[in-house]
């Protein structure tokens, strides 16, 4: 039975972030407490930029007791009803948002077609780190992306029992994949966290949150908004099918980014492997998931053209951010690594 | 093409490549990269 038990126990959850407003001070100073400890008003929420650091950190703060949680923070808090209350708040302020950003957005056949066409003489952050990038680049982009890395496709598996027959099916069929097809040395996290290894990096769960920007906490909470939502489960199916359709190419160019750095072998195979992986899934979740869903509840294909264009326009924002810094030749981070 | 994994493709050499996913994505066009694996090469191009 002595096999059943690790030799040295890594620390499964993060430490918790430093504070970036009154509302995330709010919510943290909370959070060290037992669950019950007095809250930030929500109507704080109200006063705080929907898109900024110090909501957006609050928001990702209070969806993290759902996955992993923070060492020394009371699990009682996940649960917590002034704290849902508050986050209630956020959510509001944060899907109004992003309803606003996208308005006019194409319906979801548009919609894919968009995702489905390369450009001709595309730009961005992919394009950007495969002809110039360097290995300080890479690290940046890779210590931002951990936060959804080192938790890869956990957001999604909340919408598994919301669907039904073939696209449960297919969806659960490719959430196996990134969970390793049952080989715990090729789940996608840990490939991520071999990356990491590659670059210097520390692929401890919830090193670099404390360096990433809003940008990219609000690409996150957006998984993590339409994940825990049942009402919102057109809009997961939408934001999923979005990363699988843009992955294989986007995954492409980064792996040759890696190569011409010589980033390491881990490094370069994380991204091998999402281009043939993700040229299957992509497959997959139009035909089936996409498909499935919207023949058993039609009346969610507006939901689904919404999580596509929440999704792009959140990824756009992060890009800009990603570019404006290294055209400045400054970090994209908080704080340089 | 979709194919229900895991499949053995013999290539024109005579070496023989495995994929053991669920399903595998043989390219069709001979455009891809990672052939006999579909990197969705066959793509369309154009303006977004």
């Amino acid at each position: 039975m002595t096999d059943l038990v690790t030799a040295t126990e890594a620390a499964l959850e993060g430490e918790l972030p430093g504070a970036r407003g009154e509302l995330s001070h709010g919510v943290l100073n909370a959070l060290r407490a037992p669950a019950g400890a007095p809250l930030p008003d929500p109507g704080s929420a109200e006063r705080a930029d929907p898109l900024g650091d110090d909501l957006q950190l609050a928001l990702y703060v209070s969806y993290e007791l759902h996955y992993r949680g923070f060492a020394e923070v009371d699990p009682a808090w996940e649960w917590d009803p002034a704290l849902l209350a508050v986050r209630a708040a956020m959510e509001r302020r944060f899907l109004h948002a992003l309803r606003d950003r996208t308005a006019g957005h194409p319906d979801v056949h548009d919609a894919l077609d968009e995702l489905l066409v390369e450009p001709v003489d595309g730009t961005g952050v992919s394009y950007f780190l495969r002809d110039e990038g360097q290995l300080w680049h890479l690290r940046e982009y890779a210590a931002m992306r951990s936060l959804y890395h080192l938790k890869e496709a956990d957001p999604h598996a909340w919408v598994i029992p919301r669907l039904h027959g073939r696209a449960k099916a297919a969806f659960v069929a490719v959430e196996f994949d990134e969970f390793g097809g049952g080989r715990a040395e090729r789940v996608h996290a840990r490939l991520f966290a071999d990356l990491m290894a590659d670059l210097g990096l520390d692929p401890s769960y919830g090193r670099y949150l404390d360096a990433a920007p809003a940008e990219m906490l609000s690409n996150v909470n957006l998984m993590s908004l339409l994940g825990l939502h049942r009402a919102h489960r057109g809009a997961l199916v939408g934001h999923f099918a979005t990363v699988e359709v843009t992955s294989s190419p986007g995954s492409r160019r980064l792996a040759e980014a890696m190569r011409r750095t010589g980033a390491g072998p881990a490094a370069e195979h994380f991204y091998a492997e999402h281009v043939t992986a993700d040229a299957v899934h992509e497959q997959i979740v139009r035909r089936d998931v996409i498909g499935g869903l919207l023949a058993d509840e039609p009346s969610l294909a507006s939901d689904v053209a919404f999580g596509i264009a929440a999704t792009t326009c959140l990824e756009d924002r992060l890009g800009d951010r990603l570019m404006a810094a290294w055209q400045d030749g400054s970090t994209s981070l908080r704080a340089p690594l | 093409m979709l194919v229900e994994g895991p499949v053995e493709v013999v290539l024109d050499d005579g070496t023989i490549v495995r994929s053991d996913r669920f399903t595998v994505a043989l390219c069709t066009c001979r455009r891809s990269r990672t052939y006999p694996w579909c990197d969705t090469s066959h793509r369309r191009r154009g303006r977004r």
